[in-house]
């Protein structure tokens, strides 16, 4: 059974209480005591600890603060509890005051926040300025000497961001396909105009929904990678060492990083664009009944060639993106762990949205020169 | 829970310990008992295995074989409904301070009072969080910062006030002072031995510091071919003839380290005599 401490008091004529501590007072049986004892409403002149027994900084520490607290005298300590209490006392403990920043009204509140969150703004866009010319400055040090190029880790980073990425990109894509010419079907029959369900699923791969969701999917599995990457590396000083070996981190991290995604993004998109006409020639065979030959015979013939090329076109550009997004926060992250997850979130939630802003921008863009 | 202390000669008693990783055996046929309220000093060259025993015994690490009792309690059966959770009576201080990067020194501390005692109140957790910064050294402002703005000498004491939170009857130290400046060690010796003698735990402590086993270590315990080769006070060690102690003890780092702690002796007889 766990034994709990407990106390008993006595009021003397001028009001004050004689507190009489009894049973342990150590940290795993004092808890209820203490908050019982703040519930005091008399000062206290007198603590008798002679019916404690163990004690330890805990105890002495509660005693310690009745002391200050009431000008107490105690009684009946052992000798232990005398060292102790001493050695407490002895490390003039008045605790801080907690959270010394003046609340102040409201307003204040509100124009303190504005500043800091315009200030923290400003300070974002150099930084990004900052990691964006140093990614140039790389960038043109390793054209004029392609010698640098890190060719092992490029290789490899393409290996993990893009073939690793084939079974599930290729699972996704097949997936949308089908969706599409589906629900496309059921619409177009009200017109009797089914078989323009080639030319969606065709033309909405290529130039839209491949390349899209590729680099939402991209930004999900890749570009948080990169991020959590950096940044623990980043915490873990492999950054700093880097730079002092004279490796310079935009090279030797980011670069390959970045050029494999701007590689591999478009290859992605167009091998997604490609399941997904698997995908819709295939419901298209049952739900159509259009041979799945046909299908794909017909795509040949509805789909302009442009449309290849808006999706081709957009692809390194989403991958710089993605890559860019998850670099650049991978190599924000500074102080604790909890900072990756943070850093990596808005990785991807960035990534995500500049792809789908500047995908609306690319299609205002090629319908006005005619790739409509 | 109670509040039993434990009563025995020996809190620590590792009989038979064999580890393994893979074909790579670490220790085989480790014995080696600690008395209670002493300043264990655990020596050995690089990769003899001595952060391995501490894991084996505070139960990180499964032994292949062998017998871990801590307190009077095996450490390998893993009971959950264990009346006292023993690991409420000990405290350990890795050898990075392993403080949670997320919370600050005060929550750190806390930690393991919300964990084994939720009754406290928040008043009285904040009060024991501050008192164990002002134990360990560390000046109050320390309480409200994050590790990661902390010196790594400061991060040792955060983590040894972590350690001391639940006012433990067995501390384990993991190299307290490796990457310390002189002054910085010499300090945490200083704190270690105070608050042993405060106190009264039991401390296991392993480090490579000869400084620190001349000046606190009540006995020593060498670790070499597998297991533990010798136990005893450093003059009991030196009267050994072992190849390795002799070069431990007798290399020039432990002769300076010898000499400056006879130095030190002097100063004090002197400082007596002069009273």
């Amino acid at each position: 059974m766990r034994e709990w401490a407990d106390f008993t008091t006595e009021t003397d004529a001028d009001g004050a209480l004689h507190l009489a501590l009894a049973g342990p007072m150590v940290v795993s049986s004092v808890g209820e005591l203490d908050v019982r004892l703040r519930e005091l409403g008399a000062p206290v002149a007198r603590i008798d600890l002679s019916a404690v027994g163990a004690i330890d900084t805990v105890g002495a520490w509660i005693v310690s603060r009745l002391i200050d607290e009431h000008g107490a005298a105690i009684a009946g300590a052992s000798k232990e509890a005398q060292l102790l209490i001493a050695a407490v006392r002895e490390k003039d403990l008045t605790a801080p005051a907690e959270g010394t920043g003046a609340p102040g009204n409201a307003l204040t509140r509100l124009l303190e926040k504005t500043g800091a969150a315009a200030i923290a703004y400003k300070n974002g866009v150099v930084e990004l300025l900052d990691f964006l010319g140093a990614l140039l400055i790389a960038w043109f040090r390793v054209l004029r000497h392609p010698s640098r190029i890190r060719w092992i880790s490029l290789v490899r980073q393409m290996e993990l961001v893009g073939v690793g990425a084939l079974p599930i990109m290729g699972l996704m894509s097949f997936l949308i396909g089908i969706v599409i010419a589906q629900q496309g079907a059921v619409q177009l029959r009200q017109f009797g105009a089914e078989i323009y369900t080639v030319n969606l699923t065709g033309r909405l791969s290529f130039r839209e929904l491949g390349i899209l969701m590729t680099a939402i999917m991209f930004a999900g599995r890749s570009g948080s990678s990169f991020a959590a990457q950096i940044g623990t590396m980043k915490l873990t000083e492999e950054v700093d060492a880097m730079r002092t070996i004279g490796v310079s981190p935009m090279e030797a991290l980011v670069l390959p990083r970045v050029m494999a995604s701007v590689i591999i993004m478009p290859l992605l998109g167009f091998y997604s664009a490609i399941l997904a006409i698997i995908g819709g020639a295939f419901i298209s065979m049952f739900s159509l009944e259009i041979p799945f030959f046909t299908f794909l015979t017909r795509i040949q013939e509805v789909v302009p060639t442009h449309d290849l090329w808006v999706g081709l076109i957009k692809g390194p550009v989403f991958g710089l993106i993605v890559a860019l997004a998850g670099c650049y926060q991978g190599m924000r992250v500074h102080g604790n762990s909890e900072e990756v997850g943070l850093k990596t979130t808005v990785a991807v939630v960035q990534a995500i949205f500049a792809v789908i802003v500047l995908d609306a921008f690319f299609a205002v863009f090629f319908t006005e020169i005619g790739w409509g | 829970m109670s509040t039993d202390h434990f009563d025995g000669e020996f809190p620590i008693v590792v009989e038979g310990l064999k580890n393994q990783f893979g074909s790579h055996v670490i220790h085989e046929g480790l014995d080696l008992k600690v008395r209670r309220g002493e300043i264990l000093g655990v020596v050995g060259g690089s990769g003899t295995g001595k952060s391995v025993l501490m894991r084996s015994i505070i139960g990180l690490q499964q032994p292949s074989a062998g017998r871990i009792e801590v307190l009077g309690q095996l450490v390998d059966d893993d009971s959950e409904g264990d009346e006292v959770d023993i690991r409420s009576r000990w405290g350990v201080l890795f050898q990075g301070g392993a403080l949670f990067s997320t919370l600050t020194v005060a929550e750190n501390i806390e930690v393991p009072l919300k964990q084994f005692h939720p009754e406290i109140g928040p008043e009285l957790r904040r009060e024991i969080a501050l008192f164990k910064v002002r134990l360990s050294g560390l000046p109050p402002e320390a309480a409200d910062k994050y590790p990661s703005e902390l010196s790594g000498g400061m991060k040792k004491r955060a983590g040894l006030a972590r350690a001391l939170a639940l006012d433990p009857e067995l501390l384990f130290l993991d190299e307290p002072t490796a990457g310390l400046d002189p002054i910085g060690a010499a300090a945490f010796d200083t704190l270690t031995s105070e608050l042993q003698d405060t106190l009264g735990h039991t401390v296991f402590l392993i480090t490579h510091d000869l400084d620190t086993l001349y000046e606190i270590c009540d006995r020593v315990a060498v670790i070499a071919d597998k297991r533990v080769i010798a136990v005893g006070t450093i003059p009991e060690l030196l009267a050994l003839d072992h190849p390795w102690i002799q070069e431990y003890f007798n290399g020039p780092r432990g002769r300076a380290a010898k000499a400056s702690q006879h130095r030190a002796k002097a100063m004090d007889k002197l400082a007596k005599a002069g009273e």
